[in-house]
């Protein structure tokens, strides 16, 4: 049983700094939770304090049912990878994985048959007699890795651990990091600032932002059903276009006016929830691919004629980026058959049975 | 610039077999001419101050005493028979081993403290740690041989508030001994000191956490994190030291001047007693050439470490 929870978590630094500023979280046995967040959000501070590396300033964690404010790292049966991987320069990949079983005073042979297992699961029997220094990025990262397995430990905690390595390595390592915890089946903290880690990694994400927690829940739940502009913002890549806009009743329907003097009918599905937003200043939230050339005969969605600055060719889809009066750059995402060139005018279609409209003093989704 | 790269790199396969070419040629050939005549003006200054001296020194070990008349290794075969002279052997052996001992366990000890006091803290204790290895040896050795001498002894009187009896510091061979390597500790500690400081601080904070994850203990981080970290420094700095207190002179020359009989003498000062002060300048040059093969060996190991561990850790 090792559960994390987080109650009421503070972390102040000194100088007045409050990097945390209390955070509730349950995490349950086995389950793989992301912290993301923008840099300086204290995901960190969070993931230190869980390790014991970092003083508690209030409030209480407990590992597996035990309150361990007070207990030192080396008694939370906690293991830990590090951005920078840690390794101990002066010891071989085995002794650097064994170095945990040799202070716990496990015995030779199963010290042996844990770092060969470890070993084989992450492909590195062959590099066992080498010093770190004679190894890639990717092969310390796995030894950081394997140090951390063979200690069978209740929690995993990661603190970007992929930041150091290349953009294809970390997509490698990325589905190798998932693998192995899915055979090793530890409960486990993972540190990232990279939204797209989070989403692939995650069973449930963990949305930080100046030391509160925003919202929490599975990978599709923050995509669709983002709770704040922070989350709507933040999760997917290119990100939400947000525009200004009115809710206009209308003779029993709601219509969105935009800058421009555009005006698009809201989908009568939604009306309902946003009939108390009438006359209302709000924020339209649509994602990229919400916006896509205009096509005949659907009903629930409403055009718009834009004039692209940008085209960005991806292949098997093309952005383009706009802008409207009162915003910043906004993006569709559009077929790549679409013929669009930058300075032509170009329909668009927004879906707006997809959209999120915000309110834009509290930031809340509505 | 271009034809000078092409001929270093193809000096080795330029390499006639048959004659085996002077180091002087080899050196020549490999690095370019322009950076060799560079470097002639060092040469020099070390030829003059170094080569220059030494090669004098050992001619001048091969004759008698009025330097009239060589007379081969007899100096060094006298020396070797002499008792006074096999103590000194010896007293430098026990003086600079003991005194690098303790300068390396102090320095490191002040070294872990400062490091864990918080920044703000740390400048003026290390300015004032560093103190004594700035003063002048000759100067502070003459304030130490007032706190040991009889009639004036602070120290002593200190220890007589606390009924302890008064120790002849100076007077009786151990004391004297003791009395000497105090001092040198004294001088050299700081040294060790601020060199322990710099390699504590670049070891990385991630290492002592990944350690205490792990399950290390304070004991346990030093012994398995820090000394192996630093163990490229402390072996420099020790063997260094090694040969910087084996050639100590001041302060024996000042603090006992060898004394009480002799026995507190290393071979430098003993080779100033015998060569200068009793006229018997080809002996006292054999005396302090003894000297050298001792350093030699610590030197090799010096350059040695260095090598090593520096392809090691990959610097
Ligand atoms: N040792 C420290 N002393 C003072 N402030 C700190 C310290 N470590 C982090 N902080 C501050 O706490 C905040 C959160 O830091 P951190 O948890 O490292 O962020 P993240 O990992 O999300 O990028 C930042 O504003 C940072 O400046
Ligand atoms: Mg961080």
């Amino acid at each position: 049983m090792a559960q994390v929870s987080l109650r009421r978590l503070v972390k102040e630094y000194e100088g007045g700094v409050q990097a945390v500023k209390g955070i509730d979280l349950e995490i349950a046995d086995h389950e793989f939770v992301v912290l993301v967040g923008p840099s300086g959000c204290g995901k960190s501070t969070t993931l230190r304090m869980i390790a014991g590396l970092e003083d508690i300033t209030g409030g209480e964690i407990s590992i597996g049912g035990t309150v361990v404010n007070d207990i030192p790292p080396r008694d939370r049966d906690i293991a830990m990878v590090f951005q920078n991987y840690a390794l101990y320069p002066h010891m071989t990949v085995f002794d650097n994985m064994a170095f945990g079983l040799v202070l716990r005073k496990f015995r030779k042979e199963e010290i042996q048959r844990r770092v060969m297992e470890a070993a084989r699961i992450l492909d590195i029997t062959q590099l066992l007699d080498r010093k770190p220094r004679a190894l890639s990025g990717g092969q310390r990262q796995r030894v950081a890795m394997g140090r951390a397995i063979v200690r069978d430990p209740k929690v995993f905690l990661f603190d970007e651990p992929l930041s150091n390595l290349d953009a294809k390595l970390r997509v490698q390592m990325r589905t190798e990091i998932k693998k192995v915890v899915q055979t090793v089946r530890t409960t486990t903290v993972y540190v990232t600032h990279d939204q797209v880690e989070a989403m692939t990694l995650a069973d449930r994400v963990v949305v930080m932002n100046g030391g509160i927690i925003e919202q929490v829940g599975p990978p599709q739940e923050l995509y669709h059903r983002p709770a704040t502009r922070f989350v709507a913002g933040f999760i997917g890549s290119p990100a939400m276009n947000f525009i200004p806009a009115r809710v206009e009743p209308a003779s029993g329907a709601l219509n969105l006016r935009l800058p421009g003097d555009i005006l698009l009918p809201i989908p009568p599905e939604r009306s309902d929830r946003y009939r108390s937003q009438g006359g209302r200043e709000v924020l339209l939230g649509i994602r990229p691919e919400h916006l896509t050339e205009t096509r005949q005969g659907r009903a629930t969605y409403a055009d718009l004629e834009v004039v692209p600055e940008v085209i960005e060719p991806m292949g098997m889809e093309t952005l383009v980026h706009f802008h409207m009066e009162g915003t910043r750059d906004l993006c569709a995402r559009l077929d790549p058959t679409i013929p669009a060139a930058p300075g032509q005018p170009l329909r668009l279609t927004a879906d707006l049975a997809n959209m999120h409209l915000v309110d834009p003093q509290s930031g809340k989704v509505l | 610039m271009a034809s000078d790269a092409t001929i270093a790199r193809n000096a080795p396969t330029v390499a006639p077999r048959a004659a085996p070419p002077t180091t002087l040629q080899k050196m020549a050939r490999r690095r370019s001419t322009v950076a060799f005549l560079l470097t002639l003006p060092l040469l020099g200054v070390i030829g003059g101050l170094v080569a220059w001296p030494a090669a004098y020194a050992i001619y001048l070990s091969t004759l008698n005493r009025r330097m009239t008349a060589f007379i081969g290794l007899e100096n060094y075969a006298i020396l070797l028979d002499n008792d006074t002279f096999r103590m000194v052997i010896w007293q430098s052996c026990f003086f600079a081993i003991t005194a690098v001992i303790l300068k390396a366990l102090i320095g490191f000890w002040l070294a872990h403290m400062l490091h864990h006091i918080p920044t703000k803290g740390q400048r003026i204790w290390r300015g004032m740690l560093l103190v004594p290895w700035v003063i002048p040896p000759a100067l502070s050795t003459l304030g130490w041989w007032w706190m040991f001498e009889p009639s004036y002894s602070s120290i002593n009187w200190l220890l007589s508030v606390f009924s302890v009896p008064p120790v002849p510091w100076l007077g009786e061979k151990w004391w004297a001994r003791i009395s000497v390597i105090i001092v040198n500790v004294w001088y050299g500690a700081p040294f060790f000191m601020i060199m322990y400081l710099a390699a504590l601080k670049s070891v990385p904070d991630q290492l002592y956490e990944a350690a205490d994850i792990d399950g290390a203990t304070g004991w346990q981080r030093l012994r398995y994190v820090t000394l192996p970290m630093m163990r490229n420094i402390i072996s420099i700095t020790v063997l260094f030291s090694l040969i910087v207190t084996f050639a100590n002179y001041d302060i024996v020359r000042v603090l006992t001047n060898g004394g009480p009989r002799d026995l507190t003498h290393v071979f430098a000062s003993y080779a100033f007693q015998v060569g200068v002060l009793s006229g018997n300048i080809p002996r006292g040059a054999a005396v302090s050439l003894f000297m050298f093969p001792l350093l030699a060996v610590i030197a090799y190991f010096v350059l040695r470490g260095i090598n090593q561990r520096t392809k090691e850790i990959g610097a």
